[in-house]
């Protein structure tokens, strides 16, 4: 039985999986500057999905790294990050459509330059989303791994680092997830060349529980609490 | 920014009083002016916007922030839709900062936030869930329920990367004033939290005038 799976996502591409409870996803920076935008969803009930909002106020936070964990709207942990090489990832920029990919990066589409084109990150979730009968309407604010984007005192958004290379993030999964990812820029990327980073994917499906540093907040103790009670239920 | 209205309230086609607790679910016209007045202070207004003729597009948390590259909302304000579309203009704001980062409160976040037995305190999701089952000629349902403004809350975030929960700044009679750039649909929950001291446990009503 296959217990470990490693690829590697050129830029511009998308992807989606389910990971089992227990189960890890690690994301590595292989050259530098990559992004990856990325929506959970519970298999079981697709209404059930990533949200940000609740994520950071959970856990009083608007970075997030490891020991954090990232929440659904029914009060359930997806997911824990467990390690963090890089130390902020961002979860309020959403992701760019086709137009603004365009005005950023000038347009370029399948027909002139096949899989090197300029690939949106909206158009990537969507495809993604259809695969699994859900769409536009289903779309929540992704979190952006590797996008250090800081706040000043009146509140003004500034991306300060995008990726570094060799920087890795793990999530351990707290409960069945279905993942959305794709490796498109980041909203707030300034304009010019498109950014080519590719992104490196390793799942682990050895079982772990989700780790202590993720459990050190009273509030993600009692999202774990959620999670047990969901699992009570049984299977569906 | 603080910018007043010149609007006389007097002359506003809708005026109606919404308790804490519930919500206020109405179509405008394009064009038309909405305001929101915090009649006691330190209230939240917790409030989703619909394309009214195609409610699949809807106010965006990301494509509000990323088109004006700030995390609060005031007078100047664009409110983007999820086609990164402008929705509606604040136009007029004696509060000064409106919060989008935070969301609704919920039973489920509650549990979390709080304490796993506040599961049966009544909140903001709720009154949503309330009003989309109670109106089904909009076409609205639970996937339509995404990011929302935050009106008269104020949520910093510091330099570290910290989002916090600051006192209320708005007061008795504050308001904000958008104008809309399509026809929208307006759901409101007047949020009736009881766990933060935000409000000083005390949920107020709000009223609502169109012109
Ligand atoms: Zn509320």
């Amino acid at each position: 039985m296959t217990t470990s799976y490693q690829t590697q996502l050129p830029a511009g591409s998308h992807w989606s999986f389910v990971m089992r409870s227990g189960s890890a996803l690690t994301l590595t920076d292989v050259a530098g500057g990559a992004n990856v935008g990325m929506l959970f969803y519970n298999p079981e009930n697709l209404l059930e999905r990533y949200n940000a909002p609740d994520t950071l106020k959970c856990q009083h936070t608007f970075r997030l790294t490891a020991g954090h964990c990232l929440y659904s709207d029914m009060g359930r942990i997806f997911c824990g990050i467990e390690a963090d090489s890089f130390g902020w990832h961002e979860s309020v920029c959403g992701t760019l459509n086709a137009q603004q990919t365009a005005a950023l990066f000038g347009s370029s589409d399948y027909q002139q330059a096949r899989n090197q084109r300029h690939q949106n990150g909206y158009d990537s979730f969507l495809v993604e989303l259809a695969k699994y009968g859900l769409g536009k309407r289903d779309m929540a604010a992704c979190i952006n791994f590797f996008a250090q984007v800081r706040a000043d005192d009146n509140g003004t958004l500034q991306r300060e680092q995008q990726g570094a290379q060799g920087a890795e993030v793990r999530l351990r999964f707290a409960m069945d997830t279905l993942v959305l990812l794709h490796t498109c820029p980041h909203p707030l990327t300034p304009g010019g060349d498109y950014p080519r980073a590719p992104l490196g994917l390793q799942i682990d499906a050895q079982r772990a529980p989700l780790p202590e540093i993720c459990l050190q907040r009273a509030e993600n103790q009692r999202g774990l609490r959620n999670n047990a009670l969901y699992q009570l239920q049984g299977e569906l | 920014m603080i910018k007043e209205s010149l609007l006389n309230p007097a002359e506003a086609h809708v005026q109606q009083q919404i308790g804490a607790g519930d919500y206020w679910l109405h179509r405008i016209e394009k064009g038309q002016t909405l305001r929101i007045t915090d009649l006691e202070g330190n209230q939240a207004a917790d409030t989703l916007f619909f394309n009214a003729d195609d409610t699949a597009e809807r106010y965006s948390m990301s494509d509000t922030l990323r088109g004006q590259h700030n995390v609060f909302l005031t007078a100047g304000s664009v409110l983007r839709s999820n086609d990164d579309r402008p929705m509606l203009t604040i136009v007029a704001d004696t509060c000064g900062r409106h919060d989008t980062l935070g969301g609704a409160c919920a039973t489920e976040s509650n549990t979390v936030r709080y304490d796993l037995e506040k599961r049966h305190m009544h909140a903001c999701r709720d009154s949503w869930m309330l009003a989309v089952a109670e109106h089904p000629e909009y076409g609205l349902t639970r996937r339509d329920i995404t990011h929302n403004i935050n009106f008269f809350m104020n949520v910093p975030v510091t330099h570290e990367g910290g989002l916090t929960f600051a006192d209320g700044i708005s007061a008795p009679g504050k308001y904000v004033e958008l104008v809309a750039q399509m026809n929208i649909l307006v759901l409101i929950s007047n949020c009736p939290q009881l766990n933060n001291p935000c409000n000083g446990y005390n949920p107020t009503p709000i009223l609502v005038s169109v012109w």
